[in-house]
């Protein structure tokens, strides 16, 4: 169990594929225009992840290592394949606007690095946390940035307006230039609060130790002091 | 810092000063000095833009000015690094991108332009002198991509915010490959609509000659720049008007004079070697005509100025003069 939350913390927080690791800009810039996109582009990937992950650690055994990454490729877009029908068939509008970038997923290179870093030494098991957190990190960093994107850009969320009418849309956060900002920027906050929680645990591990010390140096008076008692 | 300079001025013997390039010839010659400069020379096109809008020229004007000293001072403290709004840079930054809106915007778009200009293009690359483009141009391209209804309504000159239907502006009607409706005389004393500091060519002329005289601006990128764009449209010229019409007309017209006496000729982001300078000031007026005959915009100054921005590290480092006595020949004797 603690392995487990330990996967997720590190999916989702200490290695981000998106924030941290940087991996997998194409979609998340290009379908973060609004929180909903991002959201179903997040969740797709997600579930593609998982599946892949675990035939990929269900067949390491058996995939020579000379032709792996063909291999993981005929499963990651078997799996890509599978999730578009099933967007085409019960998500048609979400499917529409994210078009060309559910296919896209199959050179996602999140999926690619999972496959190759992780699924391909690990057992099924561990394998399919890890794709359910790096997927679940990757959504987290997708959605801060379409709601970022959607709020300044169309004033709403989800499409029900959140700003008040007085509000001026800033167009250029739905245009592409848009998505470089909001990622810089984000990044740039993920950067500080991450040196800032370090800094925090190494001053909080440094006043136990300090706090250890002293209760020895004390043990140790009070030794002499019977001593001399 | 004050100690340092005391020393400094303090009498000593006489020295062989060896300083890096750029030599800077002119004594006392201090960044403040070139700004306050710079703003000498933009007042009088400053005040007529105010005459020919009237007051929402003047709020915008200054919103935009006092907003950017302000996000610098915002900066500098936030970041805890030397204060630097008394080298003007952050004044001028202001001044220009007030100059290059519409007298109609809302109160808000120079106070964001302003922002996006210093906290984005200046001080998050490190402040005066690191920027790679200019901070006034960028941020205004960045305004006409966030509100591009409120960037392209141009009243025209001396209706003062009265309902007056605005004809097409000087640039709308080039577009359309037609002379503009307003005599050549009215476009180069000013008397069109369009930005509040661009209208007025010969008064943007006049600046420009006194920071030639000056020393302030290196004479090769605008006169390149507007050499290539009136041989270009002299010899090209779109719909079924008289040639040398529409190249008068062309270079009187948009931010073109502005773009190439002010802004082009940022120190920091314009090359430092004179031949650097002839390719930079022609790829600018090649990219403007470029823009206004085939872009999607009529006016393709602010591109075509951040785009040869973004190359001058290639110009400098091509047109680097050869130290001499090395490399004469290439593989030694």
């Amino acid at each position: 169990m603690n392995k487990f939350l330990k996967q997720m913390k590190e999916g989702i927080l200490d290695q981000n594929p998106v924030l941290v690791q940087l991996l997998g800009m194409c979609p998340t810039l290009a379908t973060t225009t609004s929180l909903e996109n991002a959201f179903g582009m997040g969740m797709a990937a997600t579930a593609v992840l998982i599946c892949s992950n675990i035939f990929i650690s269900l067949l390491r055994k058996f995939i020579p290592k000379q032709v792996r990454i063909a291999a993981y490729i005929v499963i990651i877009s078997g799996f890509v394949t599978a999730v578009e029908l099933l967007m085409r068939a019960y998500l048609f509008t979400l499917y529409q606007s994210l078009g060309l970038f559910i296919p896209l997923i199959v050179v996602n290179c999140i999926i690619l690095a999972r496959a190759e870093a992780f699924a391909s030494k690990n057992p099924v098991l561990p394998s399919a946390v890890d794709g359910l957190a790096m997927g679940l990190g990757f959504t987290f960093a997708l959605c801060i940035l379409g709601a970022v994107r959607e709020l300044l850009g169309a004033g709403s969320l989800l499409g029900f307006r959140i700003l008040p009418e007085a509000y001026p849309d800033m167009v250029i956060f739905i245009l592409p230039a848009g998505a470089f900002f909001t990622l810089g920027f984000v990044i740039a906050a993920v950067q500080k609060i991450s040196s800032v929680a370090a800094k925090r645990a190494r001053a909080r591990e440094n006043a136990a130790e300090e706090a250890e010390r002293a209760a020895e140096a004390e043990q140790q008076n009070n030794e002499s002091e019977v001593q001399v008692g | 810092m004050d100690e340092q300079l005391n020393r400094g001025s303090a009498p000593m013997p006489e020295v062989l000063t060896v300083t890096p390039s750029p030599h800077v010839r002119r004594k006392g010659l201090k960044t403040s000095v070139i700004m306050i400069d710079v703003i000498i020379a933009l007042l009088p096109a400053t005040v007529w833009g105010v005459i020919a809008f009237g007051f929402s020229a003047a709020l915008v004007v200054a919103l935009a000015t006092v907003s950017a000293v302000f996000f610098e001072w915002m900066m500098r403290k936030l970041m805890k690094r030397p204060m630097t709004i008394s080298d003007c840079s952050a004044a001028v930054t202001g001044l220009l991108l007030g100059l290059n809106l519409s007298p109609s915007v809302p109160w808000y778009v120079p106070i964001v332009g302003s922002a996006f200009a210093i906290i984005v293009v200046k001080q998050l690359f490190g402040g005066i002198g690191r920027n790679i483009m200019n901070p006034a141009l960028a941020a205004r391209v960045f305004l006409m991509m966030c509100w591009p209804a409120a960037m392209s309504d141009y009243p025209a000159a001396f209706t003062y915010g009265a309902d007056a239907v605005a004809g097409a502006t000087p640039l709308v009607a080039l577009k359309g490959s037609a002379l503009p409706d307003a005599s050549l005389l009215d476009l180069f004393l000013g008397k069109t609509g369009g930005c509040i500091g661009e209208i007025s060519t010969l008064l943007l002329l006049v600046g420009g000659v006194y920071l030639i005289v000056r020393r302030v601006i290196a004479w090769q990128i605008p006169v390149c720049m507007l050499g290539t764009v009136a041989v270009l449209t002299l010899l090209f010229p779109q719909g079924d008007v008289g040639a040398l019409q529409y190249m008068t007309a062309s270079l009187c017209s948009g931010g073109l004079m502005i773009g190439a006496i002010y802004m082009a000729t940022d120190y920091v982001t314009s090359p430092v070697t004179t031949l650097g300078r002839v390719i930079y000031g022609v790829g600018c007026g090649l990219l403007v005509v470029f823009i206004r005959f085939f872009g999607g915009y009529p006016e393709g100054t602010s591109f075509a100025i951040l785009i040869m921005n973004s190359l001058v590290w290639y110009l400098d480092m091509l047109t680097r003069p050869k130290v001499y006595g090395k490399n004469r020949k290439k593989g030694g004797a």
